[in-house]
């Protein structure tokens, strides 16, 4: 019998109280994730559980209990509190997928303190403008990455303290670094900052479509969404090995792969290392991973990877597969339950949405391609683009809708409130995506409502990659779209004009997707640049992207009557 | 060989190490994380760029492209193939 038991029986008597009344939580009292994640386990008395197995890509291993991760979060918090950092101080994470990336989150919301996760990958303009733009006081990272802060240190003057957490002593600190090892400063009391429900907790950044990246402000309250789905959708249990393959760099990392298994006291295990099929499986073999929580772009992979692998290992230690970050196709929900013998279901959420909205659920019909149904005490439905009024008729495309007030929405959009309310059209949150419902309230992916790019599950802005395009001292215009990719779903594809005295190369196509690469990360890289001579533009001169993208897509283009040059 | 070894070490150092890696012929590059699936487009167009061959998205694993010697095996053989 799975957590949730009957899905419909559950939406019928559904209330969040279920969740607080689980972690002992009620109306008005203190509430710190970190707190719960780790002290809260070790009062129910399992200190001695393991709470985290980890394994770099040299095959070197750590373990830690709760107890370990308590007192190892409280040795950070005290760290911070040393440095003079205080509650509301936004406190970066910008690590590899080490232990201290884990731990660290908890120990900054100890102190009451905003964390600010940020992709590893990042290059150093990606990097300078979401630190710029949460006026961040202090950033943890590992001595391989400080050298991207060193770059645009004199342009942050909010940032006081770069903490290393792997010095070398044969090596000199350089300007406001500080070194801090998390094994050897462990310490088992620590005053807890008494935040609230409304205390703020997270700052992710997301990509927009017309401007700057936008932090994504969290509150403390958003664990109790984000354990009970847990609990339901990824159905996490007392003997479970959990593996959430997510980098804690963007949503799912966090409340899926740090503060909801922790919060229901589950051992979870972390790879950090790059991706390979025979790595994967045989990760899974040694751990004896039961439920995986991994996204399309991975599953893709391994199918591509084939079936003859997945019989060299034992994989018969697996129970439950779900999937994030992308549309899962029916091709990998069908491919999971023949290699698996079990179906990878998919969910569908986002960064501001901060928990698990629509998804499949253990022991209910599964309809390979859908994102599946509501979460109980989720109102979920699509509206007409124009009215904003609910679509009734099954079948009928329109814009997914939610009704505000589960308790991990996001709170507002880092100083940025109006582009937060802008998100809210007739009463509903519009999350920017495309469905369609069918007769049995089944939601089906169409795609986003706007030009942003979805690769292998994380998005990208155009606006980002072209405004970056741009300092590239060849390119004089620039235009980006996705295109269709087999495993990423889709990809970064940039159209560019050169400036006079530059020429046409493969080598200066080469040069301009590095320089993106370095510049904003990988992710962004465009993985084709098209040379053109002009750009098409409307009579205004702003670009018309959803041209290029029509062509890119084999789409109709739809009206051009306001093309420049028709 | 050793030249077009050295070639794409140099390669991968200058372009994706960071200050603290240690890249040798045998370092993982895919597994090990220095080279993610979306660089690899971009190592990938360099070796058919320096080469002048076409590798086939079905030999551009991320296998074929998880250490400087096994790279160097793959652009090897397509390069006998060109000539």
């Amino acid at each position: 019998m799975s957590n949730i038991g009957s899905y419909d029986e559950r939406v019928m008597s559904f209330d969040w109280s279920i969740s607080e009344k689980e972690l002992g939580y009620k109306a008005g009292d203190v509430i710190n994730i970190g707190w719960y994640c780790s002290d809260r386990i070790c009062e129910m008395g399992k200190g001695d559980k393991p709470a985290l197995l980890w394994e770099n890509s040299l095959g070197e291993t750590k373990r830690y209990t709760y107890n370990d991760i308590r007192v190892c979060s409280n040795g950070i918090s005290a760290f911070l509190r040393g440095l003079g950092l205080k509650e509301g101080d936004r406190v970066c994470l910008f690590m590899d997928r080490v232990p201290e990336l884990y731990i660290g989150l908890l120990g900054i919301l100890k102190i009451g303190a905003i964390a600010q996760p940020l992709f590893s990958a990042f290059g150093d303009e990606s990097l300078f403008v979401r630190l710029e733009n949460a006026g961040t006081s202090a950033i943890i990272t590992q001595r391989k990455h400080a050298s991207k802060v060193r770059k645009i240190l004199d342009q942050l003057p909010n940032l006081k303290h770069i903490i290393v957490v792997d010095h070398d002593p044969g090596k000199e600190l350089k300007e406001k670094e500080v070194a801090f090892s998390m094994d050897a400063q462990r310490q088992d009391k620590l005053d807890i900052y008494p935040t609230r429900a409304e205390s703020p907790s997270l700052l992710h950044y997301t990509s927009g479509t017309t401007g700057m990246p936008k932090g994504v402000q969290h509150v403390h309250y958003s664990l109790i969404s984000q354990y009970l789905t847990a609990k339901w959708v990824l159905d996490l249990t007392e003997n479970d090995i959990y593996w959430c393959t997510a980098d804690p760099g963007w949503v799912t990392g966090t409340s899926y792969g740090i503060i909801s298994p922790w919060a229901l006291g589950v051992t979870q295990v972390v790879l950090d290392s790059g991706f390979s099929a025979e790595n994967w499986y045989r990760f899974i073999e040694k751990y004896r991973v039961t439920v995986w929580y991994s996204a399309p772009t991975a599953i893709r992979s391994l199918m591509k990877a084939g079936d003859e692998v997945v019989k060299k290992f034992g994989l018969s230690c697996l129970r439950h597969l779900v999937s994030v970050g992308e549309p899962l196709n029916a091709e990998a929900v069908v491919w999971s339950e023949k290699v698996f013998g079990l179906p990878f279901l998919d969910s569908y959420w986002q960064t501001e949405t901060g928990s698990i909205m629509i998804t499949n659920y253990p022991g209910m019909k599964v309809k390979p391609g859908s994102m599946g149904k509501p979460f109980p005490g989720i109102v979920g439905t699509i509206v007409d683009p124009d009215t904003y009024e609910p679509i009734t008729e099954a079948g009928k495309i329109g814009l997914i809708a939610f009704r505000p007030g589960w308790p991990a929405m996001m709170r507002t959009y880092w100083k940025n409130e109006e582009t937060y309310k802008n998100k809210f059209k007739n009463g509903w949150y519009l999350p920017g995506d495309r469905s369609r419902i069918d007769q049995e309230g089944y939601f089906w992916f169409v795609g986003r409502d706007d030009d942003i790019i979805n690769t292998a599950g994380h998005l990208v802005s155009p606006f980002e990659v072209e405004s970056a395009l741009l300092e590239h001292p060849a390119v004089a215009e620039s235009a980006v779209v996705s295109k269709p990719d087999e495993i990423n779903m889709e990809v970064v594809k940039a159209f560019v004009t050169l400036k006079p005295g530059y020429s046409i190369s493969e080598e200066l196509e080469l040069e301009i997707m590095n320089f993106i690469r370095k510049k904003l990360s990988p992710l962004a890289m465009p993985q084709e640049v098209e040379y053109v001579d002009t750009l098409p533009k409307t009579r205004s001169g702003k670009i018309m992207r959803r041209l290029l993208h029509a062509r890119e897509w084999g789409e109709e283009i739809g009206d051009t009557s306001t093309l420049e040059n028709d | 060989m050793d030249d077009l070894k050295d070639v794409i070490l140099e390669y991968v150092i200058a372009e994706y190490a960071d200050e603290d890696d240690k890249v040798t012929f045998d370092t993982p590059l895919i597994s090990g994380g220095l080279v993610d699936s979306f660089s690899m487009v971009s190592l990938k167009r360099f070796l058919e760029m320096k080469y002048k061959i076409s590798i086939p998205d079905e030999d551009a694993t991320p296998e074929a492209f998880d250490s400087v010697n096994k790279i160097a095996d793959l652009v090897t053989r397509f390069v006998s193939k060109a000539s």
